[in-house]
């Protein structure tokens, strides 16, 4: 998994709440086998008025948003279907850390596990953070839990094992594997009702 | 210190870690499906890494599958994600309810139905209605590619515990008020997320009179508030559910025993409790674009509060103030793992029987698993739908969300026994009302949604 320590953007900021999963990136696109070539699908119906037709309205269409890594954006990020193929198509379009109000439990679990930055950070702030103009950078330091930007710093709070995990891109299957003779031993235990 | 239901499961599955962190849990079963599973099994074959535990691995395909001429896959995308899940199996030698198979459905229905399903137990699927096991107080959950890829590696999965919340529900249900009424009367009224990061406890005498099916419906929506698992404490129904089903434990009377452990100990033990009254419940249908957009049908669709109603207005084509006994319903989906089962279609088939649906009305009937469809055909139910003017079609997730043939047209209203009202979930533009089976059959009928309390159907 690829490293995430200290990094700086530009960013976008798309601030509605509940942004589900299906419109990050709709069925239609998950018949895919691989885990790449989402990204030109990602928010498909918010982004094209018909096949190949983008919508010169909604941001992320505005050539001044362009090569942004950062989204910014409301509550409840993710929630709906537990689809990992709407954090490949994030990661595909070039996000690496998300910033919102909070997200669904399972998509919070897949951001971690592509090396996605998702953090959680009051509304006030992301306002903020928002109405920065389009060519505005701002740093992201995994490593102090800040966001920087504009001559502000704001604090964000991490579990301490994730953040260890996204700074030094660890796989968990290896590191699972370290345990298996515990997990041998459980299975020793476990009751047989046969 | 009282612990939940939830809490004893979880701590009895714990191999490595301390609470408040990620945790290393064992899982006993693990459900598989065809779209969230290739790139799992890539990874292994990538890393030369077998399936650890094929006894306690299960796999079917439904997301994609046709509902009717089931062999006749047209789209060649699906029709290789398909395959890919019948050739993983086969390499890694998973058991697969193949397409046609006499336990082929909804993954969500057979792990039930097959009695892989049981109390006590925590359960993972690459699916977020795989909180509708929770219905036989087990931990189940839906889970990431990458989770599930490490859980046919290892048999295990990193999670840190929820918060623990009981929903209280007690009272008598009224005529015409059911389950799905009874978690959508819910989500109404406290929003899409005030589930997340909790686990959720049903309980109250309503949940304890509520027949398997019905509490699987209640737990299959929990993820609609937020709350990706949502149980029921198991109980002589859970048992009695179970008991000589194919893959049920052979002796029940140790592993009854066994379940009988994992009650939660008193109220004390959650870390939030909310109560609802079922006998104020009426019958719910949702107006917008998530499942909390939604009304009892005696009241009118909400005023614009913000940009995010505004835009869900836009999208249904409907206005603030509208009765949705008023809008013109001219597709019906009977189905889903959330109210595609045997009891669902028997309700649905109890009003629409000597009736005929609106003229200009489609109606589609898509049993959740095989065993479904053909235990109605024994009792004459496809007759009902058959003679109502209704299409009964092959199992599948069919018209719940669309990836395989079977979409609702843009801009069409349709009166829908599934579980999300997304945009563009049923298929582009079209317009999603999740209700109960009673109220989409009265709506097919009708070609409006009714009071079913109050009017003749």
């Amino acid at each position: 998994m690829e490293k995430i320590t200290v990094f700086t953007s530009t960013s976008v900021p798309l601030m509605n709440d509940n942004i589900d999963t299906d419109q990050l990136i709709p069925k239609q696109f998950l018949k895919n086998i691989l885990k790449t070539g989402f990204g030109k699908n990602l928010l498909y119906d918010w982004r094209y008025i018909k096949p190949n037709v983008p919508n010169p309205d909604f941001i992320l269409n505005k050539p001044e948003r362009q090569g942004a890594q950062i989204l910014v954006t409301g509550d409840n990020f993710g929630c709906g279907s537990s689809r990992e193929h709407a954090v490949w198509a994030l990661k595909d379009y070039g996000f690496r850390v998300i910033i919102a109000g909070g997200y669904s439990d399972i998509f919070y679990m897949n951001s971690t596990k592509n090396g996605v930055l998702a953090i959680r950070m009051p509304k006030g702030q992301r306002e903020f953070l928002a109405q920065l103009p389009a060519d505005q950078e701002m740093t992201i330091d995994l490593i102090h839990q800040k966001v920087i930007a504009d001559g502000k710093e704001f604090s964000f709070d991490i579990d301490e094992k994730i953040k260890h995990k996204l700074v030094n891109g660890l796989d968990d299957i290896a590191i699972t594997m370290d345990y298996m003779d515990k997990i041998k031993a459980y299975e020793s235990k476990m009751p047989n009702f046969n | 210190m009282s612990k939940t239901m939830i809490d004893k499961i979880w701590d009895q599955h714990v191999i490595e870690g301390t609470e408040g962190e990620p945790q290393l849990l064992y899982v006993d079963l693990h459900l598989l499906h065809e779209v969230t599973s290739p790139q799992a099994f890539e990874g292994l074959r990538e890393n030369n890494r077998p399936v650890r535990r094929t006894d306690r691995t299960f796999a079917t395909m439904d997301h994609n599958v046709p509902t009717v001429d089931i062999f006749n896959v047209k789209d060649m995308i699906s029709k290789r994600q398909i395959e890919t899940l019948a050739k993983n199996c086969e390499d890694f030698n998973v058991r697969l309810a193949d397409m046609g198979h006499a336990d082929q459905g909804i993954i969500h229905a057979i792990g039930p139905q097959l009695g892989l399903t049981q109390p006590g137990m925590i359960i993972v699927c690459g699916d977020s209605h795989t909180a509708t096991h929770g219905s036989f107080g087990s931990i189940a959950f839906g889970i990431g590619t990458s989770e599930v890829e490490h859980v046919l590696a290892t048999q295990t999965i990193w999670q840190t515990k929820p918060k623990k919340m009981g929903i209280r529900v007690h009272g008598k249900m009224p005529n015409g008020v059911f389950a799905k009424d009874v978690i959508m009367g819910i989500i109404a009224r406290e929003g899409v997320s005030f589930g997340t990061g909790y686990g959720v406890e049903f309980y109250g005498d309503t949940i304890r009179n509520m027949e398997m099916e019905e509490r699987m419906t209640l737990c299959n929506m929990a993820i609609e508030g937020g709350a990706k698992m949502g149980c029921v404490e198991s109980d002589q129904k859970t048992f009695d559910y179970v008991r000589g089903r194919k893959y049920a434990p052979k002796n029940m009377d140790k592993a009854i025993e066994y379940w009988k452990q994992f009650k939660t100990d008193d109220e004390s033990a959650f870390d939030k409790i909310i109560d609802l009254d079922a006998t104020q419940l009426a019958p719910f249908v949702s107006w917008g674009t998530n499942p909390g957009m939604a009304i009892p049908i005696d009241d009118v669709t909400p005023e614009i509060k913000n940009s995010d109603d505004k835009k869900a207005y836009d999208y249904v084509g409907l206005q603030p103030g509208t009765s949705l006994k008023d809008v013109d319903i001219k597709w019906a989906f009977f189905g889903s793992c959330t109210n595609g089962r045997l009891s669902d279609l028997k309700i649905a088939a109890s009003i629409l029987k000597g009736r005929h649906i609106a003229k200009g009305l489609t109606a589609w009937v898509v049993p959740a698993s095989r065993t479904i469809k053909e235990t109605a055909e024994k009792m004459g139910i496809d007759k009902i739908f058959k003679d109502a003017g209704c299409e009964w079609r092959e199992p599948g997730c069919s018209a719940c969300l669309g990836m395989n043939p079977d979409h609702v047209p843009a801009g069409v209203h349709c009166a829908s026994t599934s579980n999300r009202n997304f945009e563009g979930r049923q298929g582009a533009g079209s317009r999603t009302h999740l209700a109960s089976p009673a109220m989409v059959a009265a709506a097919a009928i009708h070609g409006h949604f009714i009071d079913i309390r109050e009017e003749a159907i």
